[in-house]
């Protein structure tokens, strides 16, 4: 970590889970083809090692500071909160990082590993498009070749990152089998991965999939959290009463809230999304229906039917749409530390409305779930209260898709 | 002589001086009927031991072959516990071996309690999981050992002599050497490194050794019928259900294709 942070109860917690093996209680682990086995082992010996050498922490630090822009403001947001007649409201500012979202902060990490591991070729799945512009951008960065796969349906609502990404020197492959989002492009790149596992290594984005990875991924998220935790301190000099955040596979949540687990009175809240409503089938809210399976290399809860067969998952929000979450995720939310709601397409469209027009800032649709959460649970929250909603990414990527669904005019339009 | 019938064939086949030959199908492609009927005729054909896919929706170890008829079987409705009442009546007038395929989660779903019994119940021998190293599944690989069902384990180009010793402990029946890196599909040639793949294992268990993903061709067979005591073809014959897809002839010339591996395996 850089030298400016100082250890929190982060370090207590990460010294305990998971287990050697990957387990977060009952969830997590390695259900992957024997194929990557030997990889997997090599890549947690590796991330070992790279984690206890300071020069490569150091390495880690300098291209978050000088290059992504670390650390984001943490923003108190007067306009928002004074509408929300509730809480001060203060927005971790990770839209900011450089290409627009917090996944930089994982891919810097895992790409100077893969440097470090003499790997010369780098490949990701991406669902909205803004961990495989983060991916190839530091690829480019670190002039590593990257190849991207993506589900067709996701190429299509996202099409500005698909455009930035092939800018960015990326091969992007399009994914055309199932629902064609972002649990296909996981399958795609792990059928990558077993083929050119020697001289590939998958930078994963989101803390899914086998041990090490949502640990891994965790520790190079978890640097939201450890900044804001200092930043609250010196802006209100206490902790915070409330953290909220979006839930895909969960990285961005678990990079904020992680710092602050050990504290038991600031409350957590993921918000997964609710696509057309828990009743309709058609969401992607894995907590709401609380079946545990295997998918993509990890235990944990997953939208699959009676015959275990992984559900197709629906949200306006690509980022968000997916069938499993992260092992983490489960096992706080089995501990009752973290909670977990959902929101539909329509309230994530007012909540990025919300902030559009409060606060001049236009967020991703998956921030804008986590927005929309809030605008219902403020006004029950006193206003001596402080909450940190973490703003992940920006929405420059979703104007066609919110211009759309809220009848915007496009160019020319009246 | 164990009761499972898995080590009674490589019994034989060692006794006899002869090669297997284990052909894959993916259940319910096109129907559990149709399965039926091919693993019928591969066992007048000649062949072994079938190996029987129980279809998952996010099949990451296959290649497009299978994935394909992995969707057209679970749109025609098939699921695991249909495909264990296709083995059960198979069982009415059949004792080839007959081992199961899949993915963890169809299995997880169903029960890892329930699963053993029932498998065994429905005359099932063995099973393979793609996306199982032993490490996850100790308990569970246990208990379906003791209900009689083999855990056939995978080995890798990949695995390292520690995992291959730890792999060979935990299988039952026989281990399955994944010929190549990547996923299941036809391929061109048989990778260059095969023979000293075999070898590295070999040299570590005692256990029958099947070889598998990318073996299409009767000539590729033969060769890795010199090599091994097993030989496993998936891909090659689920494309040759797959072009035959709604004509009278399909098992037949998914039999035909069969005999010709006969053949050449020896």
């Amino acid at each position: 970590m850089p030298p400016s942070v100082k250890p929190t109860s982060v370090d207590r917690i990460a010294s305990r889970l998971p287990d050697p093996l990957g387990h977060f209680g009952p969830y997590g682990g390695r259900y992957v083809p024997e194929t990557l086995m030997a990889a997997l082992e090599a890549l947690d010996q590796a991330y070992e090692a790279a984690r206890q050498d300071p020069a490569f922490q150091e390495e880690v630090a300098h291209i978050l500071r000088q290059y992504v822009g670390r650390p984001t403001p943490l923003y108190l947001a007067r306009r928002l909160s004074e509408r929300l007649r509730g809480p001060r409201i203060y927005l971790k500012r990770e839209d900011l990082c450089h290409t627009g979202a917090h996944k930089i902060n994982n891919t810097v990490g895992q790409i100077l590993l893969a440097r470090r591991m003499g790997k010369g070729r780098v490949i990701a799945e991406t669902g909205a498009g803004q961990h495989g512009v983060a991916t190839a951008t530091v690829a480019a960065l670190l002039g590593l070749t990257c190849e991207v796969y993506m589900g067709t349906e996701d190429m299509r609502r996202q099409a500005l990152n698909v455009v930035r990404m092939r800018l960015l020197g990326a091969k992007v492959t399009g994914v055309d089998s199932g629902s064609r989002t972002l649990k296909d492009a996981i399958n795609e790149a792990m059928r990558d991965w077993v083929t050119n596992v020697e001289t590939t290594h998958y930078v994963l984005g989101s803390v899914l999939g086998a041990h090490p990875y949502p640990r891994m991924v965790r520790d190079f998220q978890a640097i939201i959290g450890q900044e804001a935790r200092r930043q609250i301190l010196e802006a209100e000099g206490r902790l915070p009463d409330c953290l909220i955040a979006c839930v895909g596979g969960g990285s961005n949540a678990m990079g904020l809230f992680h710092a602050f687990l050990d504290d038991p009175d600031v409350r957590m809240i993921g918000v997964e999304a609710g696509g057309l409503g828990i009743a309709s089938g058609q969401h992607a809210a894995r907590f709401a229906e609380r079946t545990v399976g295997i998918l993509h290399g990890t235990r944990s809860y997953v939208l699959q039917d009676a015959d275990g067969q992984i559900r197709i998952t629906h949200s306006i929000s690509a980022g968000l749409d997916y069938s499993g979450v992260g092992p983490e995720h489960s096992y706080y939310h089995d501990r009752g530390r973290i909670e977990y709601t959902s929101v539909t397409d329509a309230e994530a469209l007012q909540g990025f409305r919300l902030l559009c027009e409060t606060e001049g800032i236009i967020p991703a649709l998956e921030a804008a779930h986590a927005a929309a959460y809030l605008a219902t649970v403020a006004p029950r929250l006193g206003s001596g209260q402080c909450v940190i909603l973490n703003l992940s990414g920006r929405g420059d990527k979703d104007v066609e898709v919110a211009a759309r669904a809220l009848r915007v005019p496009m160019g020319g339009e009246a | 002589m164990s009761e499972n019938r898995i080590d009674r064939a490589f019994a034989r086949l060692k006794a006899q001086g002869r090669k297997g030959l284990i052909p894959f199908l993916a259940a319910g492609d096109p129907s559990l009927e149709v399965t039926g009927a091919l693993v019928r005729e591969f066992e007048a054909r000649g062949a072994d031991l079938v190996e029987i896919g129980v279809p998952f929706s996010d099949p990451l170890a296959d290649g497009v072959v299978n994935q394909r008829a992995y969707q057209r079987a679970l749109a025609a409705g098939a699921s695991l516990g249909r495909v264990l009442d296709l083995v059960a009546s198979i069982r009415r007038h059949s004792e080839i071996p007959l081992v199961l395929m899949s993915y963890v989660n169809p299995i997880h779903r169903f029960g890892l309690e329930r699963f053993p019994a029932a498998a065994k119940e429905a005359g099932v021998d063995g099973l393979i999981l793609s996306d199982c190293p032993p490490e996850e599944m100790d308990g569970f690989l246990d208990v379906l050992g003791r209900a009689g069902v083999h855990p056939i384990l995978l080995v890798a180009p990949t695995s390292p002599p520690r995992r291959i010793s730890l792999i060979s402990a935990r299988s039952g029946g026989y281990i399955y050497y994944v010929s190549l890196r990547g996923v299941t599909g036809p391929r061109d040639q048989l990778p260059p490194d095969l023979t000293e793949g075999i070898r590295r294992v070999r040299a570590l268990t005692e256990r029958p050794l099947a070889v598998g993903f990318g073996i299409s061709t009767p000539t590729q067979a033969a060769a890795v019928a010199e090599l091994a005591d097993a030989v496993i073809v998936g891909s090659a014959i689920v494309a040759r259900v797959e072009a035959s897809l709604g004509r009278p002839d399909l098992v037949t010339q998914a039999g035909n294709f069969l005999e010709n591996l006969r053949t050449a395996v020896g």
